[in-house]
């Protein structure tokens, strides 16, 4: 049963839908093998954000600050959407291209090993 | 004649189960409305016994004694300047998290045990859990007049309750009781007298009070070994009531046994906060926290479980992924807020040589490989004026509300991730663990406030990182956070000692 | 076979409950930390009152062992004489 409670049919306020972002959803954006940032990232943009604003925009104040961030090749990243390999369309909006609210992508750059090669 | 003494046997009898009655015109079910709906079937309470034995008239004598020599201690503590004789003031951190993470705690235990001391038929456990609820209301107490000298000294300590309501990392430890005292009374009791108290417990006294120690802090060495002392009550309680359920019922083994395996889940991830202390914040090392997990739970609960095995308990799920992940957490977690430093209300640092070459020696298999080049990129950077602060925001695991910090043991150098959907919604876990406890209760755990996602709801004020911690907070920005090299816990320190 | 233990604050009345419990039970190790002593034993400890007594000086309440506890491992059962702590496996 989806919860042990001495009501019958208990149902819990689910604190994080996402009509509670004010016209924002949320997604998360990890760098594999970077842990110099110790956990993805979480970032409230709205559903119509085009993927290239959130990779070319949003995504630099942070992961910019990894010395590996510049060289970055675009072409060669890859990408996991929800655990599924993913190509991002850069000028679709996220939610028009499975993006949803809690979303979390995750991008992978085989060459560039961490700070020191050590996953950092 | 004069009146013979009762053994304590009698004395227990007469003071506590002859206190009991059979109601005779009430419903026993309406006096007790919590007490079936868990699944726990309990056929005979009278079978409930206190090792222990102990009375009220005892407890008060005891307990009373324990608090004189308490408060002398706090007191010639206070008149002799005691903060000085600390070994160094990056320890004083240690003890704003324990203020703020711990002694709230104790305050949900009092409040925990209170209400599970009233909902239980058999009038043993009834007598044990209002003792143990005036205990905890003790430990607050005591811990707040422990850290209160340090108050006047140092920063950070000044708002813990607020802080415990409100700040990111410390909805960790209040969920944690939260999810405790939202369950029913042989939850609770499986979760806090047993998995917390007994299993846990040392893991989280041994390295504040030993740190303490080891440290010069004997108001919180004192107030440790004396609170320890009502813990042994609390440890014997636990396991008297996990023997006493599996006793009762065959029925009752697989309901205790899944709130073994969640309760010792949610404890150790409770517990990487602890981890980071040992290794990270004592500037004298106790041990590291791969050997205080080895000796007090694969050793201690080695044995405890072994004890258990008779009733077809067996030692809780994922205990072999904990023990790889023991070489793991405390520099995950010093890591998270070594990076997170600005919107912590205590001081973080980089490690000093000597204590990375520590590190390395107490942790052969991973320290030099995945978390020694953390801190020299941390070094190079802090050495070019651009001491490394993240500039947004983590994920959040739902159930333990910790940031994704942990990786998989086969691979630690990749994050573990984890997500379930449920009613067309997607939730992310850290671990199986905290993944399988949301499965078993989603309706529970959609309700988790998790600061991150409330942040961005505009629910704790704003826009910016530093108005929230400044308004909503509460922290003094500039004073309580950030570094600790050119903060005014530094400074004095400094003047205090007479050195540059 | 599994290690019950009991751990005693170090001050001056628990020195006397330490020796009592190397007394009775020789097997015991008792091991020195700062501000506490730890005592272990396979399976099986006492804490013996008359022997506290003897040791001390003055009648002892086996529960006064509370003042000096910081923390046990083991089944404990209590009585007047004596307190015991066991593992069974």
């Amino acid at each position: 049963m989806p919860v042990h409670a001495i009501t019958p049919d208990y149902k819990g306020d689910v604190k994080d839908r996402l009509e509670n972002f004010h016209g924002n959803q949320i997604v998360y954006v990890g760098w594999d093998h970077h842990l110099m940032f110790c956990a993805a990232f979480a970032y409230p943009l709205p559903p119509e954000t085009p993927f290239r604003a959130l990779r070319d925009e949003v995504m630099p104040e942070a992961f910019s600050l990894h010395p590996e961030w510049s060289k970055i090749d675009w072409s060669a990243a890859t990408w996991l959407l929800d655990g599924q390999p993913f190509e991002p369309q850069l000028d679709v909006a996220l939610k028009d291209q499975g993006i949803g609210h809690k979303s979390l992508l995750r991008f992978q750059t085989p060459d560039l090993k961490g700070y020191k090669g050590a996953g950092v | 004649m004069a009146a013979k003494k009762l053994n304590i046997k009698d004395k227990y009898r007469l003071l506590t189960r002859d206190l009991d009655w059979e109601f005779s015109y009430q419903d026993r079910n309406k006096a007790f409305p919590f007490e079936e709906f868990e699944g726990i079937k309990i056929t005979d309470w009278s079978k409930w016994e206190d090792p222990f034995r102990l009375t009220m008239d005892s407890y008060w004598k005891y307990q009373a004694e324990k608090e004189k020599k308490l408060y002398a201690i706090f007191d010639a503590f206070s008149q002799n300047n005691g903060q000085l004789n600390i070994s160094d003031p990056r320890y004083v951190n240690a003890l704003k998290i324990f203020l703020t993470g711990v002694s709230p705690l104790e305050y949900q235990a009092f409040q925990g045990f209170a209400h599970t001391g009233r909902q239980f038929g058999g009038v043993g456990a009834r007598v044990a859990c209002q003792m143990q609820s005036i205990d905890e209301l003790r430990h607050v107490q005591t811990q707040v007049h422990a850290m209160s000298h340090y108050n006047k000294f140092f920063d950070g300590l000044q708002d813990w309750s607020h802080m415990h309501d409100r700040v990111w990392y410390l909805s960790v430890p209040k969920s944690f009781f939260n999810d405790a005292r939202a369950a029913g009374p042989f939850e609770f009791m499986v979760a806090i007298g047993f998995s917390f108290e007994y299993v846990l417990t040392n893991l989280l006294f041994v390295p504040f009070m030993s740190g303490a120690a080891y440290n010069g802090d004997m108001a919180t060495v004192t107030f440790g070994f004396s609170a320890q002392s009502d813990e042994a009550r609390h440890m014997t309680l636990g396991l008297e009531v996990i023997k006493f359920l599996l006793e009762q019922h065959e029925d009752n083994v697989p309901i205790v046994q899944k709130w073994i395996d969640k309760w010792f889940w949610r404890g150790t991830r409770l517990l990487t906060i602890v981890a980071m202390m040992m290794d990270y914040m004592l500037p004298n090392k106790v041990m590291s926290w791969k050997e205080a997990w080895e000796v007090y739970f694969e050793e201690a609960g080695g044995a405890l479980f072994k004890d258990l095995a008779r009733y077809g308990i067996t030692m809780p799920k994922y205990a072999d992924v904990i023990e790889k992940e023991k070489e793991h957490i405390s520099h995950q977690a010093w890591w998270t807020f070594y990076t997170h430093g600005h919107a912590a209300g205590f001081h973080t640092w980089i490690p000093t040589d000597e204590e990375l070459d520590w590190l390395s020696e107490k942790y052969p298999d991973t320290f030099d490989k995945y978390y020694r080049p953390r801190w020299e990129l941390a070094k190079e950077m802090e050495a070019r004026g651009e001491r490394f602060y993240t500039k947004a925001l983590p994920q959040l695991c739902t159930t333990c509300q910790i940031p994704m910090l942990f990786t998989e043991m086969d691979d630690p150098s990749q994050t573990c991730y984890r997500d379930s959907v449920y009613n067309g919604d997607r939730y992310h876990f850290c671990s199986d663990g905290c993944k399988d406890i949301f499965d078993d209760e989603p309706e529970k755990f959609v309700q988790s406030w998790l600061p991150v996602h409330q942040i961005f709801q505009g629910n704790c004020g704003g826009p910016g990182v530093e108005d929230i911690l400044r308004d909503y907070y509460q922290m003094n920005v500039g004073v309580d956070n950030m570094d600790i090299k050119g903060s005014p816990d530094e400074e004095r320190w400094k003047k205090w000692k007479g050195v540059a | 076979m599994s290690k019950v233990y009991i751990a005693l604050q170090d001050n001056d009345e628990s020195r006397y409950i330490v020796e009592a419990i190397e007394q009775d039970n020789p097997e015991a190790t008792v091991i020195h930390m700062p501000a506490m002593i730890r005592i272990e034993a396979e399976n099986y400890l006492a804490v013996k009152r008359e022997t506290v007594e003897e040791k001390m000086g003055r009648d002892w309440d086996v529960q006064e062992l509370h003042l000096n506890l910081i923390t046990i491992g083991g089944n404990v059962d209590e009585d007047d004489d004596q307190i015991t702590l066991t593992w069974n496996s």
